[in-house]
This record gives structure tokens, C-alpha cells and sequence, in this order.
């Protein structure tokens, strides 16, 4: 019996009686399903939110604090009385 | 408008469903009652894999872009299956094989081989891909459960009978 063969006897056995598709399948699949679409959007709405408040928190920060303007030096006294 | 046309997007998309569950459920439940070893009339498990793999596949309908579902919905059937076996391998019974199942007599990784490779005619690069083994190794796995199933050894018999004894 070469593989061909072989296989094929395989493939016979494995055909047997195939079982029964039970009828609520489709709408279990699709309540399942439907779960898990709205649960990732949830999260993808939720991210973004976060994402929008982290700018937002950012902007104001940065705005307030001007952290791009060099600070006043703190160890040579001013010079005066040139 | 909008709401308009996101509401026939969704009756297009639910009958496009339909359909092909109606085409590919009959035939990727009995791959799950082939990989889970139970009897064609009792197979709890291999429903829950059928719901599961069809949940999945509904869920990402939208994001296929041309990819065959029937693909997708295999593919996550056979690695679903893969993990459940490794995490219950042998484990309080429930797994152990029923004697009317045609595949009853090989192990897990075996029975979801010859399931891809001959039932499902999945090719043996694309099978090695989705289960992270070398080509070669599949080819022998394949080899190895063929001439298992058409040539049970005999001493099969008396240790399936021990281990119907040892619970009770």
C-alpha cells in the first residue's frame, strides 16, 4: 500500500457520519460574536479617550510651565554695578 | 444617511454571514468532533470550539479584506484546539477519547494533524506554519498516525480496558 493509498483509506475512515450542526449555533455564534465587536470597540473608544486627555493634560502643562525657556541661573548672583 | 447606510452594511453583512455559516458549519463541526475524539450524537466540545472559531470569524468579518473566512475560521479552530490540548492533556477524563470516534486511537497532536492534513487537505508547509513544527516533523507525525489508524497494535486493546478499570 503506497501513501496515496494510504491516505486515502485515511480520508474514508475519517468520513463516517458526520454530526448533526445543532440549530441555535447560528444565533449563539452571533450573540457571541456581537459580545466581542462591542467589547473591542469599548476598548478602542476608551484608548482614544485616554490618548485625548493625555494631550490635552500635556498642552495645558507645557503651556503653563513654559519648560522650553531656560530657567534664571541660581548660581552666579546677577551682575550689576557696571 | 449615515445611520441608513451603516444599517444595510449590517443586513449585508448578517445575510453574507448566514451563508456561510449554513455552508461551513456541517463540515467544520465534524473536523472538531474528528480533533476532540467524541461520538458524532454527544459533542459538547466540539461545539464549543465550533461556536467559538465562528465567534472569532464573525467578529473580524469586516477586517478579512478578500482572506477565505473559512480559512480564517480553521486556522483559529486548530490553534484553539492545540492550546486546550496542551493545558488538559489527559487531564480528569473528560479529554479521554470515545470508543466510537475514528481517531480515538491517537494523541491530541496527532488526531489535529491527520484532521488538517487529510481530512481538510490543509498543505503540509501551510500546517507546519500553523502549528509552529518543522515541515518534516508534520510529514512523520502524518506517516506515523496513518499506519497507527490502518494498523492498530495489539496491545491496545487490554491497556484501554485498564484504563476503563482504574477509576472507579
Amino acid at each position: 500500500m503506497n501513501r496515496p493509498e494510504r491516505e486515502a483509506a485515511v480520508r474514508r475512515i475519517m468520513e463516517g457520519t458526520p454530526p448533526q450542526v445543532p440549530p441555535e449555533l447560528y444565533a449563539d455564534v452571533v450573540r457571541r460574536g456581537g459580545r466581542m465587536l462591542r467589547r473591542r470597540r469599548t476598548a478602542r473608544r476608551l484608548m482614544w479617550l485616554l490618548l485625548c486627555a493625555a494631550v490635552v493634560a500635556f498642552t495645558v502643562w507645557a503651556l503653563m510651565v513654559h519648560p522650553w525657556v531656560e530657567p534664571p541661573s541660581e548660581t552666579t548672583p546677577p551682575l550689576t554695578g557696571w | 444617511m449615515v445611520r441608513e447606510r451603516q444599517v444595510s452594511q449590517g443586513a449585508r453583512r448578517a445575510r453574507e454571514f448566514d451563508a456561510f455559516v449554513a455552508g461551513a458549519a456541517g463540515r467544520l463541526l465534524h473536523a472538531a468532533t474528528l480533533l476532540t475524539a467524541e461520538a458524532p450524537d454527544d459533542n459538547p466540545r466540539a461545539r464549543r470550539l465550533l461556536t467559538l472559531s465562528l465567534a472569532h470569524t464573525y467578529a473580524c468579518w469586516d477586517r478579512l479584506r478578500g482572506e477565505d473566512p473559512y480559512d480564517r475560521a480553521r486556522q483559529y479552530l486548530a490553534s484553539r484546539f492545540a492550546r486546550g490540548a496542551w493545558h488538559q492533556y489527559g487531564g480528569l477524563g473528560r479529554a479521554r477519547p470515545h470508543p466510537d470516534s475514528p481517531l480515538g486511537a491517537l494523541a491530541p497532536q496527532e488526531r489535529l494533524i491527520v484532521v488538517l492534513r487529510l481530512y481538510e487537505g490543509v498543505a503540509e508547509e501551510q500546517a507546519a506554519a500553523l502549528l509552529g513544527l518543522p515541515t518534516e516533523r508534520v510529514r512523520t507525525i502524518c506517516e506515523r498516525a496513518t499506519a497507527r489508524l490502518l494498523h492498530p497494535p495489539r496491545s491496545a486493546a487490554p491497556k484501554v480496558a485498564g484504563a476503563k478499570v482504574a477509576p472507579s
